[in-house]
């Protein structure tokens, strides 16, 4: 059974259509990433989930039970917010034994339970700081700790990783996989970092526009995109797109490569003209224009620091591209389509 | 013209005068406003001065002597402590209440809000004599409404038989009344004040406490309250210190009566030293303000600094 499920839901703001009709529904213990672009709905999405925001239509359920009309603390959600939004004037401790005194939890069981989670996290030490004291880390698993201590059906996280440095960012990463493998929760994670959502998710649903344009795990949507926009949103660089006789072809700057790299016998050979070079930790991003294909057009290949093959500005070259690599898309809706002769 | 045009240094780079020029105004009106009547008041308290002789004569601390002899200062002093604490305390838990509703959206909020912060708008004159019409005591509407109530007047109604509760006559009615006024004229500006700190506190904070199962009640007091305590106590400082100071209302509605009842330092100084003439009296009763204002905004701001370094 669907821990959460989402049934058409809408939200409008005004006249903003900020979630626009989404079906979602999230299998017990799964890792579910909602990705997309600022503005395209996802924290509003999340938001309704919790019940910050009531839907203007359709209906959130929770463990089967229709939650649409609940206020969030009939939901059994917890959710760490992109601020962390710990009380500044309570202590670690007092932070996150506030859930159990708002339930009512005697105050015996209160401690057994706060120690619980901060050993879990490892925060023990800080139970008397204030968050203020904090790093920002730090901070993140108090953040945890306090929607781990009520035991909730789901963590709804809000970004947040986005207030940390770029340093602490993927240790912070690290850590809350971890910590989702040994608790076992259900997990929904907003984000617009598509290496957050492919390093965290089990399920990516990448978002635009308050619609949800795909959902499937992380090597299923960055490998078959359903459309243009998840094509060249997730990958970097994106997804080359090359307009031809009104389909768009598709292939990543990983795959079209010098000759005698490609091990698969089925290739299509391009002709590129180099014009830039870029020397990125290990990788070359060879910026130039491809002809051949259908109308001449501006694209990168990306080749791994195992290509040693002389690239250099100016000239032109025959790459190639597995055939299998070849993704098709309709020109005018984006939308993915069957293989064409190339 | 053959030599290079050298750019010449105005007076407005020469940042240091400007600091003097531009500090001037405002280190003249406190010199001329607040420091000259300071000495001026504790010259006058240590002389013979009234307004029939303004010649200066040094008679040392007999103007303390005489107000410590008499009952009225006492009573006043003890007067200004009450109507300031009960008044303060009133001003900042409705400033509290009224914060919230200025935060809220709701519809025609506009409208509520001019209401709300009308009081501190009209000039205090003209709206403490409304308060002595409404309060008057033969014609006052509020009577006339609990007798309509059926409140007042008659056999055995609540609040006696009598057909007026003559607001400013009675002792303590009248202190009531004083303080009921004050209150509804300063309590927009501690709103005001409050929603200052309100709107400070990042939504996020009330959003989690939300989910994390606190109802409206555990919010206010566990959230909003500890995080708006700062500035309330800058919204008790401006009251305490308004209300220390005010003698308009009392001025207005009771003049001090009935019978001293309403007397606070500041009408008891302006009578002894202006209506009385007694101008080194009335100076020395009104010296008694400084130390006790002096006293509050350090204890105030004490209070917030200790919250800050929390």
């Amino acid at each position: 059974m669907a821990v959460v499920e989402v049934k058409n839901l809408v939200k409008l703001f005004g006249g903003v259509r900020a979630v626009d009709g989404v079906d979602l529904a999230t299998e017990e213990g799964e890792y579910l990433v909602l990705l997309g672009p600022s503005g395209c709905g996802k924290t509003t999405l999340l938001r309704t989930i919790a019940g910050l925001e009531q839907p203007t239509s359709g209906d959130v359920l929770i463990n089967g039970h229709l939650v649409t009309a609940l206020p969030p603390r009939a939901r059994g959600v917890a959710m760490v917010f992109q601020s962390y939004a710990l009380y500044p004037h309570k202590t670690v401790f007092a932070n996150i034994a506030f859930p159990l005194r708002a339930a009512g939890m005697d105050s015996q069981a209160r401690v057994r339970k706060v120690n619980w989670a901060a050993g879990l996290l490892g925060i023990d030490h800080l139970l008397k700081r204030k968050p203020r004291q904090l790093s920002g880390g730090e901070r993140q698993r108090v953040a945890l700790a306090r929607a781990l201590v009520r035991e909730p059906l789901v963590f709804l996280l809000d970004e947040p990783l986005s207030n940390l440095d770029a340093k602490l960012r993927a240790s912070a990463r690290d850590e809350l996989k971890r910590f989702q493998d040994e608790i076992g929760t259900t997990t929904i994670y907003v984000t617009h970092d598509q290496v957050e959502a492919m390093g965290l998710g089990d399920r990516i649903a990448v978002l635009r526009d308050g619609k949800v344009c795909q959902i499937g795990p992380p090597v299923e949507v960055y490998d078959d995109p359903a459309d243009t926009f998840v094509a060249t949103f997730i990958g970097s660089p994106p997804m080359n797109l090359v307009t031809r006789d009104g389909v768009l072809v598709g292939f990543r700057p990983e795959h079209l490569l010098p000759p005698g790299v490609t091990v698969s016998p089925d290739r299509v050979t391009i002709s590129l003209a180099v014009d830039r070079l870029e020397y990125l930790s290990g990788d070359r991003h060879v910026y130039g224009t491809v002809t051949g294909v259908g109308e001449p057009t501006r694209v990168v290949a990306r080749l791994g620091a195992t290509v040693d093959m002389p690239v250099v500005a100016g000239e032109t070259y025959d790459f190639e591209v597995a055939r299998n690599r070849l993704r098709f898309f309709d020109a005018e809706s984006g939308k993915r389509m069957d293989s064409v002769p190339v | 013209m053959t030599a290079v045009d050298v750019p010449r240094r105005r007076f407005a780079d020469r940042e240091g005068a400007l600091a003097w020029v531009f500090l001037m105004p405002s280190v003249f009106y406190i010199l001329a406003l607040v420091a000259v009547p300071f000495v001026l008041a504790v010259g006058f308290s240590l002389s013979d001065v009234t307004a029939g002789d303004p010649s200066f004569n040094w008679v040392g601390l007999d103007n303390f002597r005489a107000i410590f002899d008499d009952p009225v200062f006492w009573q006043s002093l003890g007067n200004t402590f009450l109507f300031t604490t009960v008044s303060m305390v009133l001003i900042v838990v409705f400033g509290k209440v009224l914060a919230n509703i200025l935060v809220a959206d709701f519809r025609g909020k506009w409208l509520v809000r001019f209401l709300v912060l009308l009081p501190w708008t009209t000039p205090v004159a003209l709206s403490a004599i409304s308060w002595l019409w409404l309060l008057d005591s033969i014609f006052s509407p509020i009577d006339w409404i609990l007798r309509q109530l059926g409140l007042l007047g008659g056999q055995g109604a609540p609040l006696g038989n009598g057909t007026n509760m003559y607001w400013l006559g009675e002792p303590g009615l009248a202190m009531a009344s004083v303080i009921a006024v004050h209150v509804w004229r300063l309590t927009p500006l501690s709103a005001v004040i409050m929603v200052a700190g309100l709107v400070a506190i990042p939504r996020d904070l009330d959003e989690a406490a939300r989910v994390d199962g606190a109802g409206y009640w555990r919010r206010m007091f566990e959230v909003t309250i500890p995080l708006v305590l700062p500035v309330a106590a800058v919204a008790a400082l401006f009251g305490a210190i308004f209300t220390f100071t005010d003698m308009a209302v009392v001025d207005v509605l009771t003049n001090g009566g009935p019978n001293n009842a309403t007397q606070v330092l500041t009408s008891w100084a302006f009578f002894r030293g202006i209506d009385g003439g007694d101008v080194g009296q009335g100076a020395a009763i009104a010296l008694f303000l400084f130390p006790l204002l002096l006293a509050a905004a350090i204890a105030i701001l004490r209070a917030v600094r200790r919250m800050e370094v929390q």
